[in-house]
């Protein structure tokens, strides 16, 4: 009996200790965005006189519009929103283009292997790992010569031509795990490649999908090196001109339009994150099982 | 002889559909490493020239001082950013395994961080750790009058700060992938070590944690490809700075290619990056693939 009692309680006791430092964690983890918003949302003189944890004494949401339309960045003074857009432009279409290609390559790999194609994958993953360091010098050069260079065609382009062996991947581990049975009736009726592809594997790729979608868009998104090295000042993405405008050395720093701006440069993957959280776990994982 | 013609078309399509991204890899990424190779053997300086030098980049680049700090930093980056994420992460995969309430909300919280840009990390970091209004001003406001906490401008301390912030961003990485290690582990053997009296932390320690051993594994893989690619954080947070004692290798082929007009040695500098990638990411994929 004894013993019970006291077991139950030292259990009681680990459980509480278990969410203590669950907690701590979690307001780790949650501080420096919480510092973040309340940053955003005070005058610059209150960020001066008071610390960064105190809550602002008179809200005001100026910072916000001020870090959309108004900061100076670089030469112009017209907000981060220019940016932002580009990154919208160069996102949406990379990030389409590269799941699609995928979405073949991942079918062919997974269902239609031919001689070599094991080894062709094993190449293609190769470049998931490449430090992108590697191919800046010639890709450069190739933009320069394609008359890409510094364009939102260009940033385009490199992001599908570097996002591909991700996408295949993703597909190809999803394709494997549909039974081939299912794909062999349909030969025997006579369905082709293509058939095969839409009537069957399709219908049931939405999760994949989503997977890569939220996976692509997020490294692209946030990319920086190649935002940094194909890009002028008309085309650049978010990441870059976010940076340009914390680094700036011209004016007086304003803490509040910084923070602003920054939280609406992650808008876009941190919603996605949280409506869509399952995926973007799945992805996670699947890049990581490499 | 006409359908079997069809038939050989109907074989052939899925090597022609994989046939763009065939050319794709060999150009973007085979090709563009050997004409980066190719660059670096020559004297090129603003521009692209193909005056060969032999290795002559190579051997000025290992006898820069400043290229080995940025192999020092790195060095020291990457194993306290590796130790640090698998260290944190083992901590709350095993205590969120604990069959708590709220797992889900946890988890939102330690994995957010992943769904920012190194950017934005940077940008939030360097506001707390900013020795003027930051964490350090709000401690010195709460009495503690002689504290200091500006690791942030000090270069013999700055390149931790970037460890402080890399940290903060992949950790929840590691944990999802240990909780999922976890969750896969057979629950007989462990029932079977509690039926034997051993203790909680006993079974974690001899049973549990050796058998995670493949996730240790992918994760530190995964940890040292993401630490030997840093780069957006260290601008953002220092520009490499203060003087040059936060210098990454990524970050000193940048400069010396992009703004220092010295292209050939940018080149032969992500090289050697790609050669520390290659070092083990090549067993490491060799073996996956085997597996199957």
């Amino acid at each position: 009996m004894d013993v019970i009692i006291k077991e139950k309680n030292s259990n009681k006791i680990s459980r509480i200790l278990i969410y203590l430092v669950l907690s701590i964690f979690a307001i780790y983890f949650l501080l420096p965005v919480f510092v973040m918003i309340i940053t955003s949302l005070k005058d610059i003189n209150e960020i001066k006189n008071g610390n960064i944890l105190s809550m602002p004494q008179h809200f005001t949401i100026q910072p916000w519009i001020d870090a959309w339309q108004n900061a100076r960045i670089g030469a112009s003074a017209h907000g981060i929103k220019p940016y932002f857009i580009n990154s919208i432009m160069i996102t949406v279409p990379a990030v389409l283009i590269s799941s699609i290609i995928g979405s073949f390559n991942g079918y062919v790999f997974a269902k239609w292997k031919f001689k070599g194609s094991d080894l062709f994958f094993a190449f293609l993953l190769f470049g998931c790992f490449i430090p992108f360091q590697v191919i800046l010098l010639p890709m450069s050069q190739t933009l320069g010569k394609l008359g890409l260079s510094q364009s939102v065609f260009g940033l385009i382009f490199v992001h599908i031509v570097y996002g591909i062996s991700f996408t295949s991947l993703f597909f190809r581990n999803f394709y494997v795990s549909i039974p081939t049975e299912l794909i062999n009736a349909a030969k025997i009726d006579g369905a082709g490649f293509f058939r095969i592809f839409f009537k069957i594997l399709l219908p049931v790729s939405l999760p994949i999908f989503m997977v890569c979608i939220i996976w692509q868009m997020t490294q692209i998104w946030n990319d920086f090196l190649f935002g940094v090295t194909f890009s002028d000042v008309s085309t650049q993405p978010v990441t870059v001109a976010l940076n340009n405008l914390v680094n700036s050395t011209s004016s007086v720093k304003r803490y509040n339009i910084d923070m602003a701006a920054a939280l609406i440069a992650v808008a876009p993957t941190l919603i996605a994150y949280i409506v869509s959280g399952k995926y973007f776990v799945k992805g996670l994982m699947a890049g990581a099982v490499k | 002889m006409m359908k079997s013609k069809l038939k050989y078309l109907e074989n052939s399509i899925p090597k022609f559909v994989v046939t763009p991204t065939f050319l794709i890899m060999i150009i973007f990424v085979y090709g563009f490493i050997m004409w980066n190779f190719v660059l670096s053997l020559t004297n090129s300086k603003l521009l692209p020239m193909y005056n060969f030098v032999g290795f002559k980049q190579y051997i000025e680049l290992f006898g820069s001082s400043k290229w080995w700090l940025a192999l020092e930093n790195l060095f020291i980056f990457s194993s306290l950013f590796i130790a640090s994420c698998i260290a944190i992460g083992l901590l709350l995969a095993i205590f969120i395994d604990q069959k708590i309430r709220f797992e889900g909300v946890f988890r939102t919280i330690y994995l957010y961080p992943m769904a920012l840009s190194f950017i934005a990390t940077g940008t939030i970091w360097q506001w707390m750790l900013n020795p003027g209004l930051g964490l350090q001003k709000f401690v010195v406001e709460m009495g503690f009058k002689n504290f200091t906490f500006d690791w942030l401008v000090d270069t013999k301390m700055a390149i931790y700060t970037i460890v402080i912030a890399a940290v903060w961003q992949s950790t929840g990485f590691v944990m999802i992938l240990l909780l999922a290690g976890l969750r896969g582990i057979n629950g007989e053997v462990i029932n079977a070590a509690k039926i034997d009296g051993a203790s909680m932390p006993k079974i974690y320690w001899k049973i549990i944690i050796p058998q995670l051993r493949p996730v240790f594994f992918s994760s530190i893989i995964i940890l040292l490809h993401i630490a030997i690619k840093t780069f957006d954080l260290v601008v953002v947070m220092t520009k490499g700075g203060p003087g040059y004692s936060t210098i990454l290798p990524s970050i000193f082929m940048y400069q010396y290619s992009f703004s220092r007009n010295k292209l050939a040695y940018g080149a032969s500098s992500a090289m050697i990056m790609l050669l520390f990638v290659m070092i083990f990411v090549v067993p490491y994929l060799y073996n996956e693939l085997r597996k199957r």
